[in-house]
């Protein structure tokens, strides 16, 4: 099936999770990944259940902040 | 790595953090990345501080993706943040490196603590959470 993952249309696999995704893309530091899938947030806790489906949008959020 | 921004967009970034002042502001830049890794600051994104204090910033998730959405719409991609540090000086703090946590990301701090004379730094953060490597980038601010 084809999805954008952050702007690029890629073929991937039926079927595909979001943490399958997470790891064929080699995200960094996951854990501070927040996941968005046709403009909606996942819950981290289904990453490895949410499947994604044929025209998703899917873009990966690195957390933004700091401190003086 | 080489990095510009132009003028207008690095005033609008300023005028933003003076008007936020005494706390520190925030936002996207978005831009484009050549072939030999320089790139263009093309747009500029000033959002809200959800810390709303003088000593963090935390940019809203959902703020971040109306953000990149427009980004995508205009053909740009993400290519960092920026903040401002109202007393202290343009380099990353210690909190600003434990929380870079995208290595690919170009990190833009101005410094207002010399209100007349701001300094705007871009950095390259990378390496284990607890023991960052910080290089700084050539930024070059542009006529247009």
């Amino acid at each position: 099936m084809k999805i954008t993952v952050a702007g690029a249309k890629k073929e991937v696999a039926d079927g595909l999770t979001v943490a399958e995704l997470i790891e064929q893309e080699n995200i960094e530091t996951p854990q501070y990944v927040t996941v968005s899938v046709n403009e909606e947030f996942i819950d981290a806790g289904s990453f490895d259940t949410h499947q994604l489906s044929e025209g998703d949008e899917v873009e990966f959020l690195y957390f933004m902040g700091g401190g003086r | 790595m080489r990095i510009t921004i132009r003028q207008s967009d690095f005033e609008k970034i300023l005028a933003y953090a003076l008007s936020e002042r005494p706390n520190e502001a925030c936002g996207l830049i978005a831009g484009r990345e050549a072939e030999d890794g320089s790139r263009s600051i093309e747009k500029v994104y000033l959002l809200t501080n959800t810390d709303h204090t003088n000593e963090h910033f935390s940019i809203d998730p959902k703020a971040q993706l109306a953000a990149v959405k427009d980004m995508r719409a205009e053909g740009l991609s993400p290519l960092g943040n920026w903040h401002s540090h109202p007393e202290t000086p343009s380099r990353p703090s210690e909190e600003d490196k434990r929380l870079a946590n995208d290595s690919k990301a170009t990190y833009l701090i101005l410094s207002l603590e010399k209100a007349d004379a701001p300094v705007l730094n871009a950095f390259h953060i990378e390496g284990e959470q607890d023991n960052r490597t910080v290089r700084k980038e050539e930024l070059i601010i542009t006529e247009e």
